[in-house]
């Protein structure tokens, strides 16, 4: 891809160099699949750090968190998974695209200065999905990330008000995941039981 | 007037005749047609062709009979009582609200004379406001008992608006005493017939311009209608203090506000545009008093076309803007039109 | 342990002290969508708000995964169901640029007329609302009566006044119906002179300018750290347009300003919205100018359908259709996000493809949804009728945000 070296690689690229610059350890795979849509695989521990660094290094000035969601990979071919997943050989984590967990989270970040995008993926496996939240980053971390738990059960670990944004509270299960059924019932809700409104109370 | 000779007897009639000549047939007729009236017009603000569904047989009138199939309807639909422990004091709220605005119809002069009074009281305007802001209790009640946040909230709203007002409006009117000289309002218009300089009427309107706009602005806030609805925003407050209103219930507090409608106009018309006086024209023959009834009407009628212009013109005031409007600047401005009339008053009083 | 809406419901049966607690929503005149917020309110000021979004979840995002990419278009006509016909560029544009299609230059052309009438309705729906909200019934009649001018272009157009589905991948699914220029140019003026009533009912009107302005004031910083894009984030002062600073179809060969506000409140909201009618008139304007002739459809017909006759007429391209139809379009392995400049702001797509005929996952940036989760920062501290006007000129449209 950007191996054939011209002078400028175009700002995906040139985004990409310089986190993998700034975090040599941290970063799992990047890549620029589709011309100007770089996408970089973070470890979980290292999160926090490199959207920070994203967001305040004047190289990078990623103000705007644009989009927050998951992915659900369960069944998903795993020869094709290189395609949407990108891995170095040795990451830090050791990652093969044949063991990678199988949920991912996407952050999609924007600069409006330098005009590039980038999108962060966090893997994640079934049995631990915690993520720490961004909600001290960015305001809009606060809705996306209500919204990844809603649909896909993802925890954001220091969430201030981590609960269903767009399903009612007494849904069971969550419904983006790919083994959710596409037939069946959630229960019924019973209806709350109110103060003892007859007393009317505040007329007192 | 004789009819029978018994003096108690002809009095009683009298009052009958006039009630229903002029309460029933005028002002409920015109408030009915209203109900209709309003919508066809704001159809022809807003270039659209508005009611004209309703018929009996193959006559359609232009959708007249809308008025009739309104009060079918209301009358025809449920009489919904919210979960209240005051249901008496909600039902008696819509009738606090149409009842004081009939009654203030009983000293408008429509005619020349005695005759075409309902009850000569002299103290005129006095009772008009006196009753007249007894109409806040029907929608403080109604907003209360109703048992519903949103109609707390507009009951507040029209209590604050309403008292607020008053003050203003009455202010406002104290110009028109000063320069006629007198609360009855029968002697006030008597006292509109003459010409100032030859050809100007000497209207509440020529001599207290102020005094009418803030009259027909204050006037308008008391009656609660755009731009002045913020008791019933309906994208704020639901529908405020009418929410849970149904039925014919519901009938009465819109009946009353079309009511108040034109009483703003017969007020109006008697304090600032002479009321039935026609300029240069005196006498008491049969025909002049029919043409002065006539030109009372007309005015009237006027004033209720101004009040449906601007209600479908403007938008809505923000509730403290409406406070902000009433306490800073329609009371000082009162204030100062008050003193400027004395002044002038006195200035001529000692160049005579 | 999570504050639940049945936790909500019973806060608003208990006494709140001097505060008072209400429920705004879902049914509430106000509440266009459908959304809920829990107020507490002190005396009118408005102290506290619990937004309660999602009232319009019909489980787009699952849908998507189950029927093939093409099956998914008609979804994306309801979810800014003001502004469908932006939805239908936007969704076939991720999968072009996953896929790497380049369409023809004129499809360019026509998806732009198509996105900026869209716009125009978009921005109409949402002055008009907003003057009926605050009580101005007869602006916004003038505002629908325009709107419906234009969405009787958009009948023309695709065959539907809503759910247009016009967009196929890698093309239109006609062109442009003949003498449309006329009729779009004739129709523009109709929409002109409404715009000039409104214009003078609303903009000039004490009322009104006291009721907008300095209310929902948003700050730059705010605006760029919740997410809001679109007329939220340029009426904060930022100047960013998708069109214009990522240029998407051939945005970057017509000429156009991007309004910018200074101060974010509700009247800069409704300035920049009436503004923008006038730059996306100009923009239609001039791509009539310069739309080239050509098909509107790439010639591959892996990509786009095949002509009718060619499918009733040769074995090539009934297969290719069969294909198509049944299988699904066989887009690449990948993941795209792909963005459009919507009614409100930034529609992105971010599509994952598996390889196979159906999407993996589809998942919509709803720009209303980032949006919203700012606006509670609007509205707390002021009057409880500032909610209108602030919730109107943010333009939450349902479909978009619940999906």
């Amino acid at each position: 891809m950007t191996e054939t070296a011209t002078p400028d690689p175009g700002p995906g690229a040139r985004l990409l160099a310089l986190l993998r610059q700034a975090f040599p350890h941290a970063i799992a795979g990047a890549a620029e699949p589709i011309a100007g849509q770089a996408a970089a695989v973070v470890r979980r521990e290292d999160l926090v750090a490199v959207m920070t660094w994203l967001r305040d290094d004047p190289r990078t000035m990623m103000a705007m968190l644009v989009d927050v969601t998951a992915s659900d990979f369960a069944e998903f071919p795993p020869e094709r998974r290189a395609a949407v997943t990108p891995l170095d050989v040795d990451n830090p984590a050791g990652w093969t695209h044949a063991t990678l967990p199988r949920f991912e989270v996407v952050y999609h970040l924007l600069s409006l200065q330098w005009r590039h995008r980038l999108r962060v993926k966090v893997p994640l496996a079934t049995d631990d999905l915690h993520v720490p939240t961004l909600c001290g980053l960015w305001i809009a971390a606060n809705w996306g990330e209500r919204e990844a738990w809603d649909m896909y059960g993802v925890v954001f670990d220091g969430h201030p008000e981590l609960r269903r944004i767009l399903l009612y509270d007494e849904f069971e299960g969550h419904p983006l995941r790919k083994d959710y059924p596409l037939r069946g019932y959630q229960p019924l809700v019973p209806m709350p039981e109110l103060a003892h409104y007859t007393d009317h109370e505040t007329w007192r | 007037m004789v009819i029978t000779g018994n003096l108690y007897l002809d009095l009683v009639l009298m009052t009958l005749l006039k009630f229903a000549g002029f309460v029933l047939v005028f002002v409920m007729g015109v408030a009915t047609v209203l109900t209709w009236l309003e919508r066809k017009y704001s159809a022809v603000i807003q270039d659209r062709i508005g009611p004209n569904r309703a018929n009996i047989g193959r006559f359609r009138l232009g959708g007249l009979f809308h008025m009739l199939a309104d009060p079918i309807k209301m009358l025809t639909k449920e009489d919904f009582t919210p979960d209240t422990p005051n249901p008496w004091m909600f039902r008696l709220a819509p009738l606090l609200a149409f009842v004081p605005a009939l009654v203030v119809f009983a000293v408008i002069p429509f005619g020349p004379g005695d005759n075409f009074q309902i009850s000569n009281s002299e103290l005129g305007i006095l009772f008009i406001f006196a009753i007249a802001s007894l109409n806040v209790y029907g929608s403080v009640m109604g907003a209360w008992a109703s048992n519903n946040k949103w109609s707390l909230m507009g009951g507040l709203r029209i209590s604050a608006q309403m008292i607020s007002y008053e003050v203003a409006i009455g202010l406002a009117l104290c110009g028109i005493f000063m320069i006629y000289g007198s609360v009855d309002l029968q002697e006030i218009v008597r006292n509109q017939g003459e010409l100032l300089w030859g050809f100007v009427p000497a209207w509440g309107i020529f001599l207290q311009p102020v005094a009418f706009v803030l009259y027909l602005t204050c006037a308008i806030a008391e009656n609660k209608r755009a731009p002045f609805d913020v008791a019933e925003a309906e994208s704020e407050l639901a529908a405020g203090y009418w929410t849970e209103y149904s039925s014919m219930a519901f009938a009465l507090f819109a009946l009353a506000e079309f009511i108040e409608i034109v009483l703003i106009g017969c007020v109006g018309a008697t304090l600032f545009l002479g009321g039935w006086q026609i300029p240069g024209v005196t006498g008491t023959s049969p025909g002049i008093v029919v043409a002065q009834i006539a030109a009372f009407l007309a005015k009237t009628i006027f004033l209720i076309w101004l009040q449906m212009t601007i209600r479908w013109t403007l938008p809505r005031f923000r509730y403290d803007q409406v406070m902000r409007l009433g306490w800073r600047i329609l009371l000082p401005a009162s204030l100062v039109n008050l003193v400027v009339t004395g002044v002038v008053l006195a200035l001529i009083d000692r160049s005579r | 342990m999570l504050p639940s809406a049945t936790e909500a419901m019973r806060k608003l049966a208990e006494p709140a002290g001097d505060r008072m607690i209400i429920n705004m929503g879902p049914s509430h005149p106000a509440m266009h969508g459908t959304v809920k917020m829990v107020l507490t309110l002190d005396g009118e000021t408005v102290e506290d708000v619990d937004i309660h979004v999602g009232y319009l979840h019909r489980g787009f995002e699952k849908m998507s995964e189950q029927g093939t990419w093409q099956q998914v278009l008609p979804y994306t006509d309801r979810l800014n169901y003001v502004s469908p016909l932006i939805n239908n560029v936007g969704y076939v544009g991720a999968i072009e640029a996953l896929w790497g299609v380049e369409i023809t230059p004129r499809c360019k052309y026509v998806r732009m007329i198509a996105s900026e009438l869209s716009r125009l309705t978009d921005h109409l729906t949402s002055i008009a609302a907003g003057a009926l909200e605050l009580g101005g019934f007869t602006p916004f009649l003038f505002g629908l009566e325009a709107r419906e001018v234009l969405y009787t272009l958009v009948e023309e157009l695709s065959g539907a006044r809503l759910t247009t589905s016009y967009t196929r991948i890698g093309g239109l699914a006609a062109d442009l119906p003949p003498d449309y220029e006329a009729h779009l140019r004739a129709a523009l003026v109709k929409v002109d002179t409404l715009m000039v009533k409104v214009d003078k009912l609303l903009t000039k009107n004490r009322i009104f300018y006291d009721r907008m302005i300095a209310t929902g004031v948003l700050s730059p910083e705010d605006a760029i750290s919740s997410g809001c894009t679109g007329i939220m984030l340029r009426s904060a002062g930022v100047d960013w347009d998708l069109r214009k600073h990522e240029p998407y179809l051939a945005y970057d060969e017509v000429d156009f300003d991007v309004i910018v506000g200074a101060t974010g409140d509700n009247y800069d909201r409704y300035l920049c919205r009436m503004e923008e009618i006038h730059q996306s008139v100009r923009i239609i304007d001039q791509c009539f100018k310069q739309m080239p002739d050509g098909p509107v459809n790439v010639a591959d017909w892996r990509v786009s359908m095949p002509p009718k006759d060619k499918v009733y007429n040769s074995i090539e391209g009934m297969i290719a259709h069969f294909k198509l139809v049944t299988d699904g379009h066989q887009v690449p392995a990948g993941e795209a996000y792909y963005a459009v400049e919507g009614g409100n702001g930034e529609l992105g797509f971010y599509i994952l493809s598996a390889g196979v005929g159906r999407p993996w996952k589809v998942h919509v940036r709803a720009p209303c949804f980032y949006a919203m989760g700012i606006l509670k920062k609007l509205i707390c501290g002021h009057m409880l009728a500032d909610i209108v006007p602030t919730f109107d000129t943010l333009n939450m449209i349902g479909g978009e945000v619940d999906r």
